[in-house]
């Protein structure tokens, strides 16, 4: 452990792929390749859905960062928080949210996990620690790290995975809060999901830092990059860090280098990146290299793959009929929900 | 028993009353534990309930709040204090982009019980930017609840009552009159929020205001009865909600209003104060509705400028005359 952390402390290149691929079970492979291949037909059906407009709004897809929400499926307890930005659809199927409510959220029926009044930026879950999707870029930095202080407030070895893109690390909201946290020793996992860009925007052009995992080194916080393409190194880190965070040292940050396939936002044709680009990272979609290895390294039959694709599409679409067939809120819903006080007078 | 208390000891024997009902309540601030607070309405916290229940921050306004309010989202009661609001406007993200939202956003699924509270308003030569009110910023938001209240009694059963409530709350208290002296009795105090107090009845004009105004406004009736002038004195203490009905109550018995608002005039408390008024009570004006407000200006320096800026009990004795014709 000790020389785990010093490693970390100094900061580490990003974690080989081939050292990992044997020491799981088929369970374990299994899991992380349904977990990354529901979220790819979930987002899909996404884009599809907001291509009909039947959703609007902001809608930011995670399509190329499945294998970081395979990973939490694995690494961490479902006693554990989590607390995320707006790229968070991916983020709450993983955490257990059915996929039927998650559609019906973004569609904005009443039916979905956060009766339309989230959207796609706003899921929320208390029965699975799921402390939401948050729009404002950072707010969800301090609050996570305030999650894991009643964590260890209430003498719980919980943690809070607490979730940022590579554009929210440059907001003081981190500073002020990694500072906090390694001062008192909180229970926070935190996450960076560097996927190269804020919004158009390239990590090169707005941080003389470039690997992101070097924030944590001010704070003497352990620090590491991790190669967010493949399940098998996330879980690892996940793993190590929360060894390191359960035992009471306080904080972990992982960098966790990864990549979208789609642009921002659905309305963001991504036209600032080169096609020799994005076509290097498709090279190492998550999806389809789990898949290969399962079949490959023999994990799994063809025919076993296959049930599991098509029980997720088929839940998929089941999903998509469920959230279109469901009706939107009442209008006079806009009331209820906005103070715990029932009788609270609304000015009209 | 009835004792006098400063406001200061007033607002302390709230959260220790408070933290001592309910283990989930915390005090966390700049130099709010060592420093016995800057100033010193959480005097002997620290040593009352030690480090983990009385926290110092470092000076991280933005940083401090959003704990607050994940803490209050995974079941603790935070009180946050802000060594002035005028630094809160750090935070506001946290408040109004979250605290504010947290219930909406996730329809129920989470609450925000928490507690923002510190001083606010002029107080002395403090310049530009330590001289603001945020009542009507705050006020603003829905989601969230506001009071602003200097009267020892009131403000210690407002806080406890705040600390109890499941909604985010901020509260406005004063550096100046920290010091001022009222009657507190032995016990518990509840006060409810969303209801104003008359701090003086009258027949012919309503004064409504709030926080330190509310003296001002007494400086100004005790003048006012000199020349015969009967003026009622009602204290909102909750901005939001705003107890409506006791204004209009009020104005349907003397007829008159004058709103002494310490904030800016522009879509501030007394422009909605006024809104209901000539809603509810039109035809029971005999004058249009006056406020008196602080300057639509930044507060400089100079004590000539304090003075220029503030109410004052000569504003508000000439708006009193103005609305009623003499």
């Amino acid at each position: 452990m000790a020389e785990v952390v010093a490693k970390a402390k100094t900061g580490k290149k990003p974690t080989s792929r081939k050292k990992s691929v044997k020491k799981y079970n088929k369970k374990t492979w299994l899991t992380w390749f349904e977990t990354m291949y529901r979220i790819r037909k979930f987002e899909e059906k996404t884009l599809l859905a907001y291509s009909q407009q039947k959703i609007r709004g902001f809608c930011h897809v995670y399509i190329g960062q499945e294998a970081i929400g395979a990973a939490l499926v694995t690494g961490i307890r479902k006693e554990d928080a989590v607390v995320t930005a707006y790229r968070q659809h991916g983020v709450g199927l993983s955490r257990g949210l059915s996929s039927d409510s998650c559609m019906a959220e973004l569609f904005g029926k009443k039916t979905g996990c956060v009766k339309g009044k989230g959207g796609s930026m706003h899921f929320f879950s208390k029965k699975h620690n799921y402390f939401g999707g948050n729009g404002i870029v950072g707010a969800q930095i301090p609050i996570g790290t305030g999650i894991a202080f009643a964590e260890q407030y209430k003498g719980t070895d919980n943690l809070c995975v607490t979730m940022f893109g590579d554009g929210a690390a440059r907001q003081g909201a981190l500073y002020e809060s990694f500072n906090m946290a390694m001062t008192w020793k909180l229970p926070v996992l935190y996450i960076c999901e560097n996927n190269g860009y804020a919004m158009g925007t390239s990590v090169e052009r707005t941080s003389n830092v470039q690997d992101l995992y070097k924030i944590g080194s001010a704070f003497d916080m352990p620090s590491e990059a991790v190669d967010g393409m493949d399940p098998a190194s996330v879980h690892e880190a996940f793993q190590r860090a929360s060894e390191h965070i359960r035992s009471g040292q306080g904080p972990y940050y992982l960098e966790i280098k990864t990549y979208r396939y789609k642009g921002h936002s659905v309305s963001d044709p991504a036209k600032y990146r080169t096609k020799d680009e994005l076509n290097s990272y498709k090279e190492k979609d998550p999806v389809i290299v789990v898949e290969q290895k399962i079949l490959k390294d023999k994990i799994a039959s063809q025919k076993e793959v296959d049930e599991i694709k098509k029980s997720i599409v088929d839940e998929i679409n089941t999903a998509y009929k469920f959230a279109d067939e469901s009706d939107y809120p009442d209008g006079s819903e806009l009331y209820s929900e906005n103070y715990v006080q029932e009788d609270y007078p609304f000015l009209t | 028993m009835s004792r006098i208390l400063t406001l200061r000891d007033a607002l302390n024997e709230a959260m220790i009353e408070e933290m001592r009902r309910d283990e989930n309540v915390f005090l966390m601030g700049e130099e709010v534990a060592e420093y016995n607070g800057a100033y010193k309405v959480s005097k002997g916290m620290l040593d009352a309930f030690g480090p983990k229940r009385v926290v110092d921050t470092p000076i991280a306004e933005l940083g401090f709040a959003g704990i607050g309010v994940g803490a209050a989202m995974n079941g603790l009661r935070p009180i946050v204090e802000f060594m002035t609001w005028n630094f809160a406007v750090l935070a506001f993200d946290q408040i109004v982009n979250n605290a504010a939202k947290t219930v909406s956003q996730s329809a129920g699924e989470f609450h925000c019980p928490i507690v923002f509270r510190g001083p606010s308003g002029a107080a002395g030569q403090l310049a530009q930017q330590h001289s603001q009110t945020f009542e009507a910023w705050l006020a603003n938001t829905p989601g969230i609840k506001v009071i602003s209240c200097i009267d020892p009694h009131d403000s210690k059963g407002l806080l406890k009552a705040a600390i109890r409530d499941e909604d985010p709350i901020c509260i406005m208290e004063s550096e100046i009159m920290y010091g001022h002296k009222g009657e507190v009795p032995e016990g518990e105090i509840l006060v409810e929020i969303g209801k104003a107090a008359v701090r003086r009845e009258g027949t012919d004009v309503t004064l409504v205001s709030f926080n330190k105004m509310v003296e001002v406004c007494k400086s100004a009736a005790d003048e006012l009865a000199k020349d015969g002038i009967s003026a009622e004195i009602i204290d909102l203490r909750t901005i939001r909600p705003l107890d409506i009905d006791t204004i209009i109550n009020s104005v349907k018995k003397t007829n008159r209003i004058v709103v002494v608002d310490e904030s800016w005039p522009f879509a501030g408390v007394s422009s909605e104060v006024t809104y209901n008024v000539q809603k509810f009570a039109f035809d029971y004006l005999d004058a249009p509705v006056i406020r008196v407000n602080s300057a639509d200006t930044s507060l400089p320096y100079a004590p000539t400028f304090v003075e220029e800026f503030l109410p004052s009990p000569a504003k508000i004795i000439t708006a009193v005359k103005q609305v009623m014709y003499r």
